[in-house]
């Protein structure tokens, strides 16, 4: 038998709930919904444009009473539950109607706060929450004047907006001198009243309500200073308060709401909260970007797939009226060791205001225009450090130049512009995609369309595609699910990996419930590495979890033969090398010789089945893998320094060769490149490097977080050292911390731009016990690591089934 | 229809790997799942001739080294939105041993076929 689950209140989150639950496990439960509104489930934000006559009722609908007979789940629309018997486990509603439950879900928003003075109760005087209200407020301006709406927040405005535009004479009250003081500072405010004045609202600031008047009905408001005002119509929007009642009631252990956990569940394990109601980690929030992620995770539970976890939100807002644009978000106030970036332009109406601390976003006001609020909460979610940029980012996205990390702004851009130049998809293709098939997430738009689906560089065009197009509520990347496997994130992995000293693939599957029982070709490779990483001495590298490349120690080429790139320590090479090269190459037919971008010679052309007797002969000339193929040390690019050059400064050949030789073999998120330049002419190319040194007289400048390839990044200057023993442990320890803390497939510059410099200096050059730990650990890892896998696979002891066919037949 | 070709034993391919069959026709990748079921395709990804032994194994699936499409194992098919199909084969375990089934009418062409790209929408 299904088990059951009941559901108090048919509101945003409940439903939201059910249908995330729906979607991942469809037979598992047996669903009740009680409502204590008449209706389907709607989406309550837009009831102001309801008010305002922009929107009609069935426009906002989400589910119609159809939905729910289509879905099977039992609706009492207009039910309030007044009780619940927990140990026998059923639901009472007003009207005697009774549901027993195995799980329930209790999501039964907030109420309007209605200020205790007399006169509160008199009709005519309402809160602004639902249909009802609506349907009253809109009565009300059939027959009446005069409006007053209590309360200068969001949904005061919004409120006020809708009745003046249906014809009423309003007054907004509001206790403080500033509007929207939760949203906006002082500046903004005072714009945004401006605008609304012109527009034909009253304000009465700093106003305090005494009474309520009226005999049948309201017909004025008295304030403090006996001030009188005649009015048809009160609306309080002073607030609101979590709807808890219920809870409490039966002995749910409460506070300011129903006290939930990460996962959702109240005190009593069978009982679930989400939405307006709860309080999680002592925060209630009253939008729905936040509802939605608690939504999903709940969901998860229920369905006892028993992972992840809601973590809290940060919340950004809107003011729906149209014609202003308004956006806020976060802590816009300041506060000890905050910065106020500002820029204010009267002739167009635009005022932003970005507050900053340690160059991070922590609060953005903008009036006006309003194109880059949700770039800029992105910044603030993800803790960006916005140092490389901070002179212009109050310009706006769109004005960063295009070769950086950040692009421009894609809805600039015409339809038949390339988007992603890997396989050819324009812009328009995209948008379309979007619209036509209905896709909601990254992975769907790579899989319908490929955009972003190969090398990847534009995924932050196509993200940027997918919000302008379908909307902003979207999950800080850093909780983005590592793949359709699991519901994790890379960190959350990660974590789980290093805290339950998890060393095997099954064992990772097991503990974090993977859906897919072997994974897939996407997390298996990181999971792989996060394994042998972690625990290097214990984890087994998993051969059929890594790409091909990675396998077989070559490059796959386009026509399924291989390239063979072998190390030459710091790009130096010999005849001795050069003529065993020369002679692999004639012996094996290599079609193509060529000299790399990385001071090295590729073979390019090989069979798979030649490829260990090709390595077989390198060895013996003493060569070993140059790991071209590897997310692992790659190349350390020289010059030829002071034993040459008339300007070199200090020996960087020999430095490169040493650094080389300390770090080849060890494997990494994303490959990992370094150079070592003689002086600051840099003819190594060290400041495009991960980690980069450039010899100067006094010692050795060290560079980090470089990167050539798609998008170029200029390195961030670590620190300055005076010895080569020093650089060695310093690269060590950068190295260690990119391993450990790098998400796979994030090369440094990225990783670096979402970490910040300050967060790697504060580890490796300002913190000398971690720096050494992580040296330490780093070297550690390389006894596992400098093993050279061709030679091992030339005599045929390891993978030998790789390189040979299974049979030949017929 | 099928000639049948004895080409090893299971443990011959590793879990979640694959080996190579030569044979007149063009290579034929033999796939070894977690749950020690083996198919057989044709070594040409339907996409761009990508040697599909070459690739990750997963689920009933492969996914082909070169642009990543993933197929199901049984059918050849490639996975939606993908278009697209590699020709697939009979295997049978028995004692221990593997049996391939080549058809013995048909012989394939040694390229992939033109239509099998230009029916895929270009992107
Ligand atoms: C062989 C070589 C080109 C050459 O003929 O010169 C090369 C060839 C490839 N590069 Fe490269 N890159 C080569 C130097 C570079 C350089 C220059 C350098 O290292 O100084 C760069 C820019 C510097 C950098 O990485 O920051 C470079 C940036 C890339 C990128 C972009 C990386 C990025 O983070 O933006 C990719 C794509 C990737 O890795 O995902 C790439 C990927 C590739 C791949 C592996 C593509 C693939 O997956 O098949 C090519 C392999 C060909 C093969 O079979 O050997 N290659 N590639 C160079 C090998 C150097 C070596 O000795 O190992
Ligand atoms: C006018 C307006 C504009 C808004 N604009 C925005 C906006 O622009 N952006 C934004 O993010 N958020 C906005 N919000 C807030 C957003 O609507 C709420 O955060 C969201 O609806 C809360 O969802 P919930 O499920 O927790 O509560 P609700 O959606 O209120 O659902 C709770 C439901 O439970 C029912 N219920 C309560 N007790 C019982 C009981 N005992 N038995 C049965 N049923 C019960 C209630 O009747 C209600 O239907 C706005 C809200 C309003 C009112
Ligand atoms: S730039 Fe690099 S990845 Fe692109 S074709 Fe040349 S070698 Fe291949
Ligand atoms: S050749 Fe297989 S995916 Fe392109």
């Amino acid at each position: 038998m299904k088990e059951r689950l009941v559901l108090v209140g048919n509101g945003m989150a409940g439903m939201r709930t059910v249908e995330e639950l729906l979607a991942i496990a469809p037979d598992k439960f047996d669903i009740t919904v009680f409502g204590s509104e008449p209706h389907g489930n709607y989406n309550r934000i837009m009831l102001s444009p309801v008010l305002a006559g922009e929107k009609t009722v069935d426009q906002i609908m989400i589910n119609d009473l159809s939905w729910y007979a289509e879905k099977g789940i039992r609706l009492h629309a207009g039910h309030a539950v007044v009780d619940i018997h927990r140990a026998r486990r059923e639901v009472r509603a007003a009207d005697g109607t009774v549901a027993s439950y195995d799980r329930l879900l209790l999501a039964t928003g907030s109420n309007p706060f209605i200020l205790p003075i007399p006169g509160n109760d008199l009709p005519g005087v309402i809160g602004f929450r639902d249909i009802k209200d609506v349907e009253t407020m809109l009565a009300a301006a059939r027959t009446g004047k005069n409006a007053v709406v209590i309360g200068g927040g969001l949904l005061g405005l919004e409120a006020a907006n809708g009745l003046m535009k249906q014809g009423m004479q309003v007054t907004v009250v509001h206790v403080l001198d500033t509007l929207m003081e939760r949203q906006l500072d002082p500046v903004a405010a005072d714009m945004l009243r401006a605008n609304l004045e012109e527009r034909g609202l009253r304000f009465l600031m700093g106003a305090q309500t005494a009474a309520l008047l009226g005999e049948e009905r309201v017909r004025a408001v008295r304030f403090k200073d006996g001030l009188e005002i005649p009015t048809d119509l009160v609306v309080m929007a002073v607030g609101i308060r979590p709807n808890f009642e219920l809870a409490k009631q039966i002995g749910i252990y409460c506070e300011r709401g129903i006290v939930v956990n990460d996962t959702m569940q109240t005190y009593d394990p069978r009982v679930y909260a989400v939405g307006e109601c709860v309080q999680h980690r002592g925060q209630c929030y009253g939008l729905v970007a936040p509802l939605w992620e608690q939504a999903k995770v709940c969901a998860n539970h229920l369905a006892r797939y028993g992972i992840g976890r809601y973590q809290g939100s940060v919340t950004s807002t809107k003011l729906k009226v149209t014609g202003i644009d308004l956006f806020s978000a976060g802590s816009f106030n300041g506060g000890p060791g905050c910065e106020e970036i500002v820029l204010r332009d009267p002739a167009r109406g635009v005022y932003k205001k970005l507050v900053v601390k340690e160059n991070r976003v922590q609060g953005a006001v903008l009036y006006g225009d309003t194109v880059d609020g949700s770039w800029y909460f992105q910044l603030l979610r993800e803790g960006t450090d916005i140092g490389a940029f901070r002179e212009t980012v109050l310009f706006g996205h769109a004005h960063m130049a295009d070769s950086g990390r950040d692009g421009f702004s894609v809805m600039t851009m015409a339809d038949d512009a390339e988007i992603c130049g890997c396989n050819g998809v324009c812009k328009g293709a995209i948008t379309k995609a979007i619209a036509e098939k209905k896709l909601f997430t990254l992975d769907e738009v790579r899989a319908h369309t490929k955009a972003s689906a190969s090398c990847g560089s534009c995924t932050g065009l196509v993200e940027q595609l997918l919000a302008a197009t379908v909307g902003t509520i979207g999950k800080t990347p850093a909780e983005k699910p590592m793949c359709k496997c699991t519901e994790h994130s890379h960190d959350m992995v990660r974590a789980a990996i290093r805290e339950q000293h998890l060393t095997s693939l099954a064992q990772i599957f097991e503990a974090l419930n993977w859906k897919n029982p072997d994974g897939c070709h996407s997390c298996r490779p990181a999971l792989n590495f996060y394994l042998i990483s972690t625990w290097p001495s214990e984890a087994k590298d998993d051969q059929q979890s890594r790409f091909i490349n990675e396998r077989v120690h070559a490059n796959i080429q386009k026509d399924g033969t291989y390239s063979v790139v072998p190390r030459m320590w710091g790009g130096l090479t010999n005849p001795q090398e050069l003529r065993a090269i020369a002679d692999v190459a004639d012996k094996f037919q290599i079609p193509t010789v060529k000299v790399t971008g990385g001071q090295r010679i590729d073979l390019l052309g090989v069979k798979k089945e030649d490829l260990p007797k090709v390595w077989a002969d390198l060895n013996a000339a003493g060569m070993v893998s140059g790991h071209a193929y590897g997310k692992s040390l790659r190349t350390v690019k020289t010059c030829v320094g002071t034993d040459w050059c008339r300007f070199g400064t200090q020996d960087s050949t020999g430095l490169g060769v040493k650094l080389e030789k300390m770090t080849w073999g060890s494997w990494t998120p994303h490959k990992f490149k370094m150079a070592v330049s003689g002086c600051p002419r840099n003819c190594a190319e060290a400041t495009i490097k991960d980690f980069g040194v450039v010899c100067v007289d006094s010692g050795y400048e060290i560079h980090v977080g470089g990167n050539g390839g798609i998008k170029i990044r200029g390195t961030d200057l670590l620190c300055k050292l005076a010895t080569e023993a020093e650089v060695k442990e310093y690269c060590c320890a950068f190295m260690q911390l990119y391993r450990e803390e790098g998400r796979y497939l994030e090369r440094t510059a990225p990783w670096i731009e979402r970490v910040g410099l300050s967060y790697v200096k504060s580890r490796i050059v300002e913190d000398e016990e971690n720096r050494k730990a992580l040296c330490a650990r780093f070297l550690e890892s390389q006894q596992y690591a400098q093993i050279d896998p061709w030679a091992e696979r030339a005599g045929g002891r390891v993978d030998a089934h790789e390189f040979q066919p299974l049979q030949r037949v017929g | 229809m099928y000639d049948w070709h004895e080409i090893g034993a299971l443990d011959d391919i590793p879990r979640l790997g694959s080996r190579v069959v030569q044979t007149p026709h063009g290579d034929v990748a033999v796939f070894r799942t977690a749950d020690d079921q083996v198919f057989a395709l044709r070594d040409r990804c339907p996409h761009k001739g990508g040697p599909l032994s070459q690739g990750i194994v997963h689920g009933h699936r492969i996914t082909c080294p070169l642009h990543n499409w993933v197929l199901e194992l049984e059918s050849g098919q490639a996975v939606a939105p993908d278009v697209g199909c590699a020709t697939h084969y009979p295997v049978r375990l028995e004692n221990g041993r593997l049996w391939l089934g080549l058809n013995n009418v048909v012989s394939l062409p040694t390229t992939a076929p033109r239509n099998r790209l230009k029916g895929r929408v270009r992107r």
